[in-house]
């Protein structure tokens, strides 16, 4: 494929699903240790109403005011499910199934009941995302790359989560060691001092924005399934977190390019006339790489699981 | 001779509290609507080992904790070396219960002893030659320097035990707080462990321990706290570990011979 046809038609969403996947693998990795996984799929639930009461208030579609009405939902269903884990004494699996689907259910109703039939806001674009849409028509080649003129239409989407994953990368190598201390012992961690409430919160906000800048970008498929499907299958490739969080990102930009391709040329290969969906493919993707280590991975031997008292 | 639980604030003969390494006072510790510790004092002297022996759900691990900050109490004091705790955390070190965190967690050996360097390290701080020795030496104290490499699920119970330890000592510091550390260890790690603490005392240290084993208290421990949600006693074995104090403690739950003959083993 020539510059002038990969350029404007697939960089931008190729760049924006390997970014997405990297900036929901690297807190998935202590989101997975900590058995929060399904945080990550209670976020993407959740931003749902915060998107719909947004788009009440402001009446557009509009990226600013969604993403801070995503924002706003994900960070007061975190307070939720913290204060029903706490309040009600429960495991916090059941906080959050209480939680996000509640959550989820307010924002299929309030989707129902307001005239969204003007705007492009349905169940299944909160789904599967538009990864295929988010083209660069002003790039004419490789060479667009160093024009400002050519610059200025790249879809916002991608500027938005390349940010998003540079402050993800900058918070987990600063907050590494105390991230890694409280993940494996938190009470330990506590008695020198690190705030372990504090940095808990943290990790989960951080999971909050990757999760409503890649949901924004890409639907929920995607963000559920690189929460968890890299680290986990980096996990069972290596005993050391250093190298798990290394193999998560192998793992995150394979399917993203995996995925991307198979999803526009697989089917074409096939015989089949229609790509299908980009964002389903590299969740697929993600969850056949999960598999094969499962049943391959070098260390898949759980020795030192916890008891329970 | 035996001080019961008392509700005055110091303990009758001693002077200069504002030195020992841990104060208690008044501490009251509750995770639903019945206190897990009620209203408890404790003071600890300094190069002493001490013993804090009660049935099960008695408030032991708790009390620890409470001292640790890891729990909240709902009211009393802690006073570490004359301070409030948060002053003087890098003075304290703590191993936890083996079984309170999930040893198939991706890390090796060194690096969870490496951990107990981390106020000196920082956010940022890079691991130097000199931490790897430092680490590599507390290994050897407690006979796991061939281990540094090792996964950590890897490991037995015992071997765990030790390299919690190993990482309290890399802590280097002045009291020593362990929750049960020879639940569930070999013979030969047992032994190791209390050589260790009986070292750390030489060298002028505290150590508090959580302890189950009633038969090797009197061997291994100066002091005992005797504690059933409440304070029962505090003290020297010779005196404070007596068949009254055990059948206070423990109730009808020990036979009144085994008692008995717990008490007469010789400090």
């Amino acid at each position: 494929m020539s510059g002038a046809e990969f350029v404007p038609l697939s960089l931008t969403p190729l760049l924006i699903g390997i970014f997405a996947a990297v900036a929901c693998a690297l807190p998935g990795n202590f989101l997975v240790l900590r058995r929060q996984a399904l945080i990550g799929d209670a976020i993407s639930h959740v931003v749902l109403p915060g998107i719909v009461v947004a788009f009440l208030a402001t009446g557009v579609i509009a990226a600013g005011p969604m993403m801070l009405g995503a924002g706003g939902a994900a960070v007061v269903a975190v307070i939720l499910i913290e204060a029903i884990r706490r309040l009600g004494r429960i495991e916090p699996g059941a906080a959050m199934g209480v939680v996000f689907t509640s959550m989820f259910a307010v924002g299929v109703l309030l989707l129902e009941q307001s005239d969204t039939s003007s705007v492009h806001l349905d169940v299944e674009h909160a789904l599967f995302g538009n990864l295929e849409s988010l083209i660069w028509l002003d790039a004419t080649g490789w060479a667009s790359l160093l024009d400002p003129d050519a610059l200025r239409g790249v879809p916002v989407e991608l500027p938005r989560i390349a940010v998003t994953l540079v402050g993800v990368i900058l918070f987990t190598v600063i907050f590494w060691r105390p991230l890694k201390l409280s993940t494996f012992d938190e009470g330990f961690a506590r008695t020198l001092g690190v705030r372990t409430n504090v940095l808990g919160m943290a990790l989960v906000i951080v999971a909050a924005i990757s999760a409503v800048a890649a949901f924004d970008a890409v639907g929920s498929i995607i963000v559920i399934a690189m929460f968890i499907c890299p680290p986990a299958a980096a996990r069972l490739m290596t005993n050391r977190l250093e190298h798990q969080i290394g193999w998560s990102v192998v793992f995150a930009v394979a399917s993203a390019v995996l995925g991307y391709v198979l999803a526009g040329y697989g089917p074409l290969w096939l015989g089949a006339r229609d790509a299908v969906s980009a964002a389903g493919m590299i969740a697929t993707v993600s969850g056949i790489i999960l598999a094969i280590t499962a049943v391959a991975g070098p260390c898949r031997t759980r020795s030192g699981a916890p008891v329970q008292d | 001779m035996l001080e019961l639980a008392s509700t005055h604030g110091t303990v009758p003969g001693e002077t200069g509290l504002e030195n020992s390494p841990l104060v208690v006072r008044g501490l009251t510790v509750s995770y639903g609507q019945k206190p897990a510790v009620f209203s408890v004092d404790m003071t600890v002297q300094t190069g002493t080992m001490t013993a804090i022996i009660g049935p099960n759900g008695a408030g032991k691990s708790t009390l620890l904790k409470a001292v640790l900050g890891i729990v909240k109490p709902l009211s009393g004091q802690v006073q570490v070396f004359g301070k409030t705790l948060n002053a003087q955390r890098g003075r304290i070190a703590y191993v936890p219960q083996r079984a309170s965190v999930d040893w198939d967690f991706p890390t090796r050996v060194i690096d969870v002893v490496l951990m107990g360097l981390y106020r000196q390290l920082g956010l940022l701080g890079r691991v130097r030659a000199q931490h790897m020795a430092r680490a590599t030496d507390c290994l050897d104290r407690v006979g796991m320097r061939d281990f540094a490499n090792r996964q950590i699920g890897q490991l037995s119970g015992g071997q765990q035990q030790r390299i919690f330890l190993a990482r309290a000592l890399a802590q280097d510091a002045d009291l020593y707080l362990l929750d049960e550390p020879f639940a569930g260890v070999d013979a030969a790690t047992e032994k190791a462990i209390i050589s260790v603490l009986k070292s750390l005392r030489a060298e002028g240290k505290t150590v508090v321990a959580v302890h189950h084993d009633l038969t090797t208290v009197a061997e291994y421990f100066d002091n005992v706290f005797l504690i059933n949600t409440r304070k029962v006693a505090e003290g020297p074995v010779a005196t404070a570990f007596s068949a009254d104090t055990l059948q206070l403690t423990y109730g009808g739950r020990l036979a009144t011979a085994q008692i008995d003959q717990l008490a007469q083993v010789p400090g």
